[in-house]
């Protein structure tokens, strides 16, 4: 990979309570030689809450860390959040798109934004510029037992004329990337059906509801874990899971990890560095599960000979048999 | 099934209003329910998307701009994604909300305060100050122990902050606030 140097903005989530986000996903890139640097001083991207108030104005707090970026030199800035993602997206093509608009929301900024910087999620990072070979090229550790459902939330690849990325309906690069780790994907009906987003503290019911779904349906597909990409859907499936079980009468057990931190545990980082004890459903059973990529071709090589020995085995047995009966017969 | 005396509700203004405000043209929704059927609110929703597209057509301000359902949509872009004449619902939602929040008809308060606690949180320190907005929700809203249950299990983990944190540039971030509401007063 050339020497871009990416800006990475991380989000006020990944600074609180999914801290767990930017540990793992700063591991994985540096595993993967991906340069970040964060933009200095940037402020929130207002989120849902600021485009209630003004599309104007829910531009121009996101297009206040565009600028910072713009000035940092870099073209592209990644974000682990769909939501700070989206903000920025839209900040970006409608000021683009649009000479008054851009004006007028460069009016309500110190200093303008000049419509030079791309924003992409890490996930489009990790697919499309470092590459699905480069990817899979720094696995050093299989999670056999471990079957994931992918879970990309609602505005990761919606809609399609803003995400600009993926699939709308069904997106692939999350199920590709855990594939290229050697992880095994479920099939996943729900990989985009909403968990019931910011929701979560004023309409707390709706939400265990939502999520309900999103868990029972996993569930279903045979998956014994959750990879997602959003903050808040972590959120809403993994702090949340005790919520759903009391209100909805469930007994959910099931971890909720970010991709990234999925993707580190094959690269053989240590789960403290993933922030695996963040978690509030426990993940430690998958921890355990990790096996180095040689034991576990050793082992299953030894249960292939064994299994050789044995079938041998059973057919000198039977042989054995055959010619005893001959004998008597004889 | 209410019945709508068109003659007399019919607020021409509004469509023209709504139309300008999301770039969007609502005349062009032939009411294939495609958004409703894939929406994830809908069993919440006091009028389904489709339903609130049909009275905008039907310049029906004031039933919309009072429902619950523009403010239990979660901008999840499904309907935006689906919709056969490539109408962006979820901006036109999104534009109802804002319209009224400006003329002050917000039926779901206690949605609206988080935000608001949300967005006076970012106003004060330039950056989502998390234990600070929940708090201040819970103290405005009278709903003192919202999701209290969640409180120890957040603190065990390291995750919530204690204080606030400050970036150097919180007045410039409060400035694009006030430099706002500025120009929305000047404009009416």
């Amino acid at each position: 990979m050339a020497e871009k140097e990416y800006a990475y903005y991380a989000g006020c989530s990944l600074e609180g309570t999914a801290v767990e986000y930017d540990m793992s996903m700063r591991q994985v890139f540096k595993a993967l030689g991906v340069k970040i640097r964060e933009p200095e001083d940037w402020s929130c991207c207002g989120s849902t809450p600021a485009h209630t108030v003004d599309h104007l104005f829910a531009a121009a707090l996101a297009a206040r860390n565009l600028t910072i970026i713009e000035k940092m030199g870099t073209d592209t800035v990644t974000v682990p959040c769909p939501s700070c993602l989206s903000a920025f997206k839209r900040a970006h093509l409608s000021m683009t798109a649009d000479e008054s608009f851009k004006n007028e929301v460069n009016e309500l900024l110190d200093e303008p934004y000049g419509g030079g910087v791309i924003p992409k999620s890490t996930l489009q990072i990790m697919i499309e510029d470092v590459g699905l070979d480069a990817v899979a090229s720094k696995v050093t550790h299989a999670l056999p037992g471990l079957v994931v459902a992918p879970y990309y939330g609602c505005i990761l690849t919606r809609p399609p004329e803003i995400a600009q990325f993926d699939d709308p309906e069904n997106p692939m690069s999350m199920d590709k990337i855990l594939q290229a780790v050697g992880v095994k994907v479920a099939d996943y009906a729900f990989k985009m059906e909403c968990c019931g987003a910011a929701f979560g503290v004023p309409k707390k019911d709706m939400v265990n509801r939502l999520t309900y779904r999103v868990l029972s349906m996993a569930l279903d597909a045979g998956a014994n874990c959750i990879a997602v990409a959003c903050p808040l859907c972590q959120q809403n499936l993994d702090l949340r899971q005790s919520q759903v079980n009391s209100t909805m009468g469930a007994s959910f057990n099931i971890p909720i990890l970010y991709f990234s931190q999925i993707v580190g545990l094959t690269y053989g980082l240590s789960p403290k560095e993933l922030g695996m004890d963040k978690l509030v459903v426990s993940a430690d059973e998958v921890v355990r599960s990790r096996i180095a990529v040689e034991e576990l071709e050793k082992k299953e090589a030894e249960t292939r000979a064994e299994a050789v020995a044995k079938a041998a085995e059973k057919e000198k047995k039977a042989k054995a048999k055959e010619d005893n009966t001959k004998t008597e017969e004889t | 099934m209410d019945t709508l005396n068109l003659t007399k509700s019919m607020d021409l203004n509004f469509i023209e209003q709504v139309s300008r405000e999301s770039g969007q043209n609502p005349s062009l929704c032939y009411q294939c329910g495609n958004c409703t059927a894939g929406c994830p609110y809908t069993h919440y929703f006091d009028y389904p998307v489709s339903q609130i597209m049909r009275l905008l057509q039907a310049g029906q301000r004031n039933i919309i701009l009072t429902s619950k359902a523009i403010w239990l949509c979660a901008t999840c872009e499904t309907c935006t994604t689906r919709c056969p004449c490539e109408i962006d619902v979820a901006m036109i939602m999104d534009t109802l909300r804002i319209i009224a929040r400006r003329e002050n008809k917000v039926s779901e308060k206690d949605i609206k305060l988080f935000y608001d606690s949300f967005l006076d949180s970012m106003k004060e320190h330039g950056r989502l100050f998390e234990m600070g907005t929940l708090l201040a929700y819970n103290l405005k809203s009278g709903h003192y122990f919202a999701d209290a249950d969640l409180g120890p299990k957040v603190l065990e983990k390291g995750k919530i902050h204690f204080f606030p944190k400050n970036i150097k540039g919180k007045d410039q971030v409060a400035k694009i606030f006030t430099r706002f509401q500025e120009k929305a007063k000047k404009h009416g």
